[in-house]
């Protein structure tokens, strides 16, 4: 009913005078970071427009269908730099008639911003931060999450680990705190769906350069060392955001094993070769617009923005508060290339979204897998359902 | 075994050759780059056309003697020449062309083109570009109105239906629809257009005069998740009392009352159906079913898939000769 009224009241904007009047202007904010994290792979460091990129083509996208709505859509970007208050930013972009604010920032500083603009109406976008607690006991109501979470992406891994028979784990997990909160969202998802983690070996980050000339040489011998004498196992499963090691392990492990998580086969919202249910057509407008291919920082902050874009045009509106209600409603669903709508889980604003699986030149599979079923949505299977939520929204 | 068998059985057709007046399918598979054609009378294929990169739409010329198949990943149309099966020419369609249509006078095609938010229009006699119409995000659905004046094209992250005034190639009217949409089709009448959302999982029943959606077919499948209801393909019969959608994932035909928009039964068919075409009599539709690979054969009277037959590797388009 909603809808069909949003079409008739977007009809009656063309078919009349309106056409001619200034058209609605909506304005979303993007705030990130400046300075990129140096991966292992050279050829998988981020862009500096990382994320920003992605935002930028749903810009476009929604302004195509403004034009035919009389909405514009328009993005102001702001970097922080080491220092810099979120709280503050955040309040700078709302002051400049940012009614949304996409948001790539560690949990913490996310947080800082939502509350700072929370009696404005301002209604943050999370693109960037995986952390399951964002989503959980620090969920906030004017907090919807385009990214996935950890729990999600762990699950997405496990369930494929399960339907392959790789039931047997070897975890290596890494010695910082965002490592620590993968393993135990992998141990969660092989408790949840029947693996088991064999055995557990920590990789202590002991510092050291990502790039040296004579690299290959030494961790050829280290890294078959490391995991020597391991218990019988099907597939070893690294736990390595803070890209250490993960991505020495394959063809280095002692016993000839498939590497999974954070190398080999890693879970991920989005990847450069996904080219399934028409995501060809996205990924040559976004190598067009940036001459780059597009990663799922970028896909994140597309579909936050989108979700924005498809709000304002179903709802005919640029007020943040009913297109938050259009959002958090049941005629809410947007479409992302992966096969399915996606939607949000009303109780913690978390975006329900396939799980892709690359190997890095390749989507392997897409979970979840057939067979792992859900009384509401087999979405649900990945990550933190409703009758686990911590989450309290107000 | 069975490639041979089907290879074996196409030479023997080749040299008792094509009784004349044998009505064809031409049925485009997606991933091996061929169009398998099928004689309806013996529901057998005859030949395998190796053709472009991708193909995908693919229509019969009005005169029924040459089938055009977008071919997408060569960003081209390509003409087959029905008498002896052979590609003889290529339309200058824009980049990445997927679906199209063409006036009830078989001279202007207008084409779909995904990559650049934009309907291409064809002089068919003369196979020469001749104009642009820029629409929405990702352009896909075609169809035009039996009167000829309306072209519709439906965009897919814009999710809109753009109403087309084929005279002046202007806008003139846009309806929102539920997301993804990817088909539109036009009642005989030309009383309701129809419009299938492949993500949003509806039909919207638009009124062509007024530009408003007017109702929307909902499925609902026991036993079945929703997000599996894509509807994609729809066909209706020439009396306008029967529409057939394909439903896609959910492996099902949607038979539908086209006066009351209600559901009256569903047929189990192969894996992802995609879209449908009737023979001239009426008497069957062909469905062809993306991801097993075959084409199934519905006895439109009856209601029921009598028959199903293998193609090539995702088949995606299809069409028959209507005299």
């Amino acid at each position: 009913m909603i809808r069909l009224l949003a079409g008739a009241i977007g009809l009656g904007v063309l078919a009349g005078s309106a056409l001619a009047a200034d058209p609605v202007e909506i304005g979303i904010g993007y705030l990130h970071r400046g300075g990129v994290k140096p991966t292992l792979s050279l050829v998988e460091q981020p862009a500096e427009n990382d994320g920003l990129a992605g935002a930028r083509l749903a810009i476009e996208d929604n302004n195509t269908t403004g034009k035919f709505l009389n909405q514009h859509f328009t993005l102001e970007e702001l970097r922080l730099k080491d220092g810099d208050d979120a709280a503050k930013a955040a309040v700078a972009l709302a002051d400049r008639n940012a009614g949304f604010i996409i948001v790539d920032l560690p949990a913490d500083a996310l947080l800082k911003a939502a509350d700072a603009v929370r009696d404005r109406g301002t209604v943050l976008f999370n693109a960037g931060s995986i952390d399951d607690r964002l989503r959980e006991e620090d969920c906030r109501a004017n907090v919807i999450h385009a990214a996935p979470t950890r729990s999600m992406l762990a699950d997405g891994l496990a369930q494929y680990l399960v339907w392959k028979q790789w039931k047997r784990w070897l975890l290596v997990v890494g010695s910082h705190e965002e490592d620590r909160l993968f393993a135990e969202a992998l141990r969660r998802a092989a408790s949840r769906f029947g693996a088991k983690i064999v055995q557990e070996r920590v990789f202590e980050d002991t510092g050291g350069a990502r790039r040296t000339d004579s690299g290959v040489t030494l961790i050829q011998r280290q890294m078959p060392v490391f995991t020597q004498q391991a218990p019988t196992y099907d597939v070893l499963v690294a736990a390595d955001e803070s890209e250490v090691f993960a991505a020495y392990l394959p063809y280095r492990t002692w016993d000839p094993r498939p590497v999974a998580g954070s190398a080999g086969l890693v879970p991920k919202s989005w990847d450069a070769a996904q080219d399934q249910w028409g995501a060809v057509q996205m990924q040559n407008r976004f190598l067009k617009l940036n001459s780059r291919h597009m990663t799922a920082l970028d896909m994140q902050a597309w579909t936050a923005a989108r979700m924005i874009g498809e709000a304002a045009s179903r709802t005919n509106s640029a007020n943040p508060k009913s297109l938050l209600d259009f959002l958090k409603g049941p005629d809410f669903s947007v479409a992302a290339f992966k096969g399915q709508r996606l939607t949000l889980r009303d109780w913690n604003l978390q975006l329900r979204q396939p799980i892709l699986l690359a190997d890095g030149r390749m989507v392997v599979s897409v979970s979840p897998q057939e067979g792992f079923l859900h009384q509401v949505s087999e979405l649900d299977t990945l990550g933190v359902d409703r009758p686990e939520t911590k989450c309290r929204l107000h | 075994m069975w490639h041979r068998c089907l290879l074996a059985g196409t030479a023997v057709w080749l040299a008792a050759a094509t009784p004349a007046g044998a009505v064809m399918a031409y049925v485009s598979n997606e991933k091996s780059n061929t169009v398998s054609v099928i004689d309806t009378d013996t529901w057998a294929v005859t030949k395998t056309i190796k053709v472009g990169q991708r193909p995908r739409g693919i229509e019969f010329t009005r005169d029924g003697k040459f089938v055009m198949v977008a071919v997408g990943d060569d960003d081209t149309i390509q003409v087959i020449d029905a008498a002896t099966q052979q590609v003889v020419d290529t339309l200058p369609s824009g980049p990445d062309p997927e679906l199209f249509v063409q006036d009830a006078a078989g001279k202007v095609l207008y084409v779909a083109n995904e990559n650049d938010n934009t309907v291409t229009v064809i002089d068919l006699e003369k196979r020469v570009r001749v104009g642009d119409v820029q629409v929405g995000v990702e352009p896909e659905g075609m169809a035009i109105s039996p009167d000829g004046k309306i072209l519709i094209n439906t965009s897919e992250t814009t999710n809109m239906a753009h109403f087309i005034d084929t005279a002046t190639r202007q806008i003139v009217g846009n309806v929102l629809v539920d997301s993804r949409p990817r088909f539109a089709e036009f009642k005989r009448d030309g009383s309701e257009l129809w419009v299938s959302s492949e993500i949003g999982g509806t039909v919207s029943i638009i009124d062509p005069a007024k530009h408003e959606v007017t109702g929307k077919i909902t499925f609902s499948i026991p036993g079945l998740r929703r997000e599996a209801v894509q509807p994609v393909g729809i066909g209706m019969t020439k009396d306008g009392k029967t529409a057939f959608i394909a439903l896609g994932p959910a492996n099902r035909i949607a038979i539908v009352d086209a006066a009351s928009h209600q559901v009256t039964k569903y047929l189990l068919v192969g894996q992802r159906v995609w879209h449908m075409a009737f023979t001239p009599d009426e008497k069957y539709l062909l469905v062809t079913n993306g991801v097993s690979n075959d084409v199934s054969i519905i006895d439109v009277v009856a209601q029921k898939v009598i028959k199903t037959i293998q193609v090539g590797e995702l088949p995606w388009g299809i069409t028959i000769a209507q005299p």
